[in-house]
């Protein structure tokens, strides 16, 4: 999921603040599609992904185009009215109680010597590696990759070149949200989705990307690890309800002396 | 007088109106029209605070609520702890805030923290604090801190008891005094050094503006001003939650003004706050006398019109009212 | 120039006008106004629209037992206090007599100030600050219990329920979440638990943050601290993460006591299916042998089939009781005679456990009991207090991989 915001706001450089109701919109689907075809959600990710990248093609094209330009506030206060349309038009069409999946594997576990690890956790991972390895590969190899990659690194030099920077801009937009959609079928795995659940992944996507570093995707991932690594061991070490200060705390530290991110590059 | 130069005199007639009708608006208001009239002149108040970081100095803070909630806990702590009027107590908030403001501007700026970034840096400073007031066990941490009630009979502006009209009216004057404010400092020179630092810092600097001192100047005085806000609020409501007061939801909320309105513009957050407030209100009755009871249609209304305005008025719904009104060269 | 500002500001007072309290003179009628306000939307849109369910079943029976009709009047808080205040105001100008709500003590505290303010009485249905009753108003009444109050009768018939089982253990681990009233609890337990001679003590405290994803930690941490059950304060979402992890981290412990919200909601069971049985439950519920309770069951069953009969359901359905009852006694929708009909309230055929519905000097309805409830075949069954019962509590648990 992380992935996504750092896809998008690397090359488009749009700060997505709807990106975990866009997310949210990704399980509720997920959910919908459990419920009429049974089938695994891990299995599911492909299609919903697909979902997700036209939606988010077409919300770049139609109406975060005209924004690139103007002024952060401006993106900002759009992707806000787009959050907010979006959580209570699931609220109304889902209502506001916590609604789950369960798969064969909910509730299993794997003990490794003194370690109990969660199963489904550990499937969605591994599916997360897949996506992300995917992605990779993507902006590596292909030709359409290299274009994007153009794009973000210098966006005159890419236009004088030929390259159609509106629609390689949307289809950015399009790949983030079908890692954002990907994550939600992953994450209906794991969890239960309610509208609300939206703003805290949005905080939680951005302190793992800034962390690791943004239009990095190594960084997003080692940024979620570290993310991860450090709510749990303030939680161990200090009282659980405060872990999330420290991942906070992390991300100030990260601002103020490396801004670019662990593995991030500094901007041009 | 000196601190009208400028301003057509078909801007001052139309202030002079408005004043008058927010004067005696609680006159013929009834409790609700009230209410309304104490969150538009709130919202207007902490837009226009706000405002100086963003409009006047270009900085994106986004974890506003921080300084609302430290106003708020510094008054009511001593308040409820001490017995300390909150007259007196507001020089523990605005001392708390203006040093917060501080210290972030120092680190963002020193390290060179900007645009997106410095946001997402306010945004982790409120979370902070969020987090951390609900383990501060003086302020009672998450299960809140109540202010004693006296009565509601008669107001005791000291220790700011008293009727919701006497909130009105105090709200008023800290509105109208930050609109006076701003306007005598854009006019001075900071404010010209301000307009420069926005629209090229490097020339700016290069004519020898030290920007740091400035930004700092900007930054410490919205969070201060800010910090007001906060202990009117307390006051009033006589509850603090930091689940509530800190969240970023409320950041969010207090800055929607001056951005429909329009930023760096003295009349935006007014404009904003009295827009957007009329709105939900107004979507509210829309939908009572059209029969619709489904939780969550407003919001969804709401956002689309949040939608419409940023779309075709991206510079706020101010600039094109003041040219209808034709008060263009007093658009500021 | 003038002239436009002029016919703006006529047209402001115009509308003021109109909208002012000068226009609602009302002969007295024989329904009742009463504003309910409720987040049905935002972060407490689940419990919100909950208790709208009872509001919806009420008006039938409120009809059946002979008291006058109640004109319901719906007001969403959004889950924010700023709107609970307007709208708190807007229902009365429109001219509510009586106001019912609001859940969550931010916003019930700024309602009561409102109410109190404008002299019209406020029953709240559900919020367990203690501080609300305690600021001295006149206007505003509680019928649900404080925390402390929780507390007590927890310990209480957890004791009827170890004896009754012949198990008890000797050890607990305390988790609750760190939100107003997972701390309030946290707060009064030590001080109420010395006032009984509970056979366990408390070995570990862990606190969470209430918007947490996961809980991985804080459940190993209770498992590490080798203590025999588990004794919480969480909420929904919190319970079934927390089942979740017992589950996979191989963790049964001899019992769940919560002492709040979650472990007996719809969606709880649901989700967990036979993983959600065994847990026991100490909160404000219905005497399942007292007729009223019978007919909100049934009549709550008729009109909502899937949905479990709760203490949403349970105690709006008790605040528009009062309010009916009040202006029935009152005669009138005075506020002021309303306040003091309500003060002399004194109910026994109600549907919460406990002896009635009355009202101390502080607008405390102080004599309310709580019961003991236990998940057991994907519904829920009373195990305490005696009298208020219908079932034996099963104790130890059954271990999760056993079912």
């Amino acid at each position: 999921m992380a992935l996504g915001l750092s896809v998008i706001f690397g090359v488009v450089r749009v700060v997505n603040f709807a990106h975990g109701e866009m997310m949210t919109v990704a399980m509720y689907l997920t959910l919908v599609l459990f419920g009429a075809l049974k089938l695994d959600p891990l299995v599911l990710l492909v299609p919903i992904a697909a979902v997700l990248f036209v939606f988010g093609y077409l919300l770049q094209m139609a109406l975060i185009n005209p924004f690139i330009n103007r002024p952060e506030h401006s993106q900002f206060m759009l992707l806000v009215a787009v959050a907010l349309i979006l959580v209570n038009v699931q609220l109304i069409v889902f209502g506001p109680d916590a609604q789950g999946i369960r798969t064969a594997y909910s509730f299993d576990s794997f003990q490794l010597g003194p370690l109990i690890v969660d199963a489904a956790k550990v499937y969605a991972a591994g599916a997360a590696l897949v996506v992300a390895a995917a992605l990779f590969a993507f902006f590596r190899f292909t030709l359409l990759g290299k274009s994007i990659r153009a794009c973000a690194d210098n966006y005159e030099g890419a236009r004088v070149v030929g390259l159609n920077v509106k629609h390689l801009y949307a289809l950015t937009f399009g790949l983030g949200a079908a890692c954002v959609g990907a994550a939600g079928a992953m994450l209906m795995a794991v969890i239960d989705v309610t509208p609300a659940i939206g703003p805290a992944y949005t905080l939680l996507a951005f302190v793992i990307v800034i962390t690791g570093g943004l239009g990095s995707m190594p960084g997003a991932l080692l940024g979620g690890l570290l993310i991860g690594v450090t709510e749990a061991l303030g939680g161990v070490l200090f009282t659980p309800s405060a872990k999330s200060m420290f991942a906070f705390g992390l991300l100030v530290l990260v601002l103020l002396f490396r801004p670019q991110g662990i593995l991030g590059r500094k901007a041009s | 007088m000196k601190i009208l130069e400028g301003v057509p005199r078909r801007g001052l007639a139309m202030l002079a109106a408005l004043l008058a009708l927010l004067l005696v608006f609680p006159f013929f208001a009834s409790g609700y029209l009230l209410a309304i009239g104490f969150l538009i002149l709130y919202f207007a108040y902490v837009g226009q605070a706000w405002n100086i970081m963003m409009g006047f100095a270009g900085q994106l803070s986004l974890g506003h609520s921080l300084y609302v909630g430290l106003g708020a806990y510094a008054a009511a702590a001593l308040y409820v702890h001490f017995g300390l009027s909150p007259w007196i107590g507001l020089l523990a908030s605005i001392g708390t805030c203006a040093l917060a403001g501080a210290v972030i501007g120092f680190l963002a700026f020193r390290f060179g923290v900007a645009g997106v970034y410095f946001a997402i840096l306010t945004i982790a400073f409120a979370e902070f604090a969020r987090i951390g007031f609900d383990h501060f066990a003086w302020v009672r941490g998450s299960s809140g801190l109540f202010l004693p009630v006296a009565n509601y009979t008669e107001n005791d502006l000291w220790n700011l008891r008293g009727s919701p009209r006497m909130f009105y009216y105090l709200m008023l004057g800290l509105t109208a005094g930050a609109f006076v404010l701003c306007h005598a400092l854009l006019r001075s020179r900071m404010g010209y050094y301000w307009l420069a630092i926005r629209e090229s810092p490097e020339a700016a600097q290069a004519l020898g503006v030290n920007i740091f001192r400035y930004k700092m100047y900007a930054v410490v005085l919205s969070a201060a001003m800010t910090s007001l806000a906060g202990v009117v609020f307390a006051f009033y409501y006589n509850n603090l939650f930091p689940e509530q007061i800190f969240h970023i939801s409320r950041s969010i909320e207090l800055i929607l003004g001056p951005i429909i309105g329009g930023i760096g513009t003295l009349v935006g957050p007014l404009v904003g706050a009295l827009l957007l407030t009329g709105l939900a209100e107004g979507m509210g009755e829309l939908l009572l006398a059209l029969g619709v009871d489904v939780p969550g249609v407003k919001q969804v209304f709401y956002g689309i019109c949040l939608l419409v305005v940023v779309i075709f008025l991206p510079h706020g719904v101010w600039p094109p009212l003041a040219r209808k009104l034709k008060l263009d060269a007093s658009g500021k | 120039m003038k002239r436009r500002q002029f016919n703006q500001a006529l047209a402001a007072a115009g509308a003021l006008t109109a909208l002012s309290p000068f226009n609602i003179v009302r002969a007295q009628s024989r329904t009742l106004k009463v504003g309910v306000l409720l987040p049905r939307s935002g972060v407490q849109a689940g419990i919100g629209q909950d208790c709208h369910r009872a509001v919806q079943v009420a008006g039938g029976i409120l009809g059946d037992l002979g008291l006058p009709a109640l004109d319901i009047m719906n007001g969403d808080t959004e889950s924010n206090v700023d709107v609970a205040r307007s709208r708190a105001e807007r229902l009365i100008a429109e001219g509510a007599q009586l106001l019912v709500g609001a859940f969550d003590s931010g916003q019930t505290t700024a309602i009561a100030q409102v109410a109190e303010q404008r002299g019209i009485p406020l029953v709240i249905n559900i919020a367990a600050a203690p501080p609300i009753t305690e600021q001295g108003y006149k206007f505003v009444f509680r019928n649900f219990p404080t925390a402390p109050m929780i507390l007590g009768d927890a310990f209480a018939n957890q004791l009827e329920v170890f004896s009754a089982a012949g198990a008890a253990p000797k050890t607990v681990v305390f988790m609750h979440v760190n939100d107003t009233f997972g701390v309030a609890m946290q707060k009064g337990f030590t001080g109420v638990m010395s006032k009984f001679t509970m056979p366990y003590k408390v070995v570990d405290t862990i606190a969470y943050d209430p918007a947490a994803r996961d809980l991985s930690v804080e459940v190993a941490k209770a498992k590490a601290s080798g203590a025999q059950a588990l004794v919480l304060v969480s909420r929904l979402n919190d319970a079934m993460l927390i089942t979740r992890e017992l589950v996979k981290q191989r963790w049964s412990p001899m019992a769940v006591l919560s002492m709040g919200p979650g472990w007996y909601e719809d969606q709880y069971l649901k989700t967990l299916g036979k993983l959600g049985d065994g847990p026991m439950s100490f909160v404000p519920w219905y005497d399942p042998n007292k007729k009223l309770a019978k007919r909100l069951e049934a009549a709550h069953a008729k009109a909502f089939p899937d949905i479990n009969l709760n203490t949403n359901h349970i105690y709006t359905f008790e605040a528009l009781l009062v309010a009916a009852d009040a202006f029935k006694r009152a005669g009138s929708a005075d506020p002021k005679a309303l306040a003091d009909a309500i003060r002399a309230t004194d109910i026994k055929d109600n549907v919460s456990t406990g002896p009635g519905i009355q009202f101390n000097a502080k607008g405390q309805n102080d004599k309310l009991k709580n019961s003991a409830i236990q998940n057991r075949g994907g519904k829920l069954v009373v195990v305490a207090p005696k009298g208020a019962s219908n079932a034996k509590p099963e104790l130890p648990m059954r271990p999760y991989d056993k079912r």
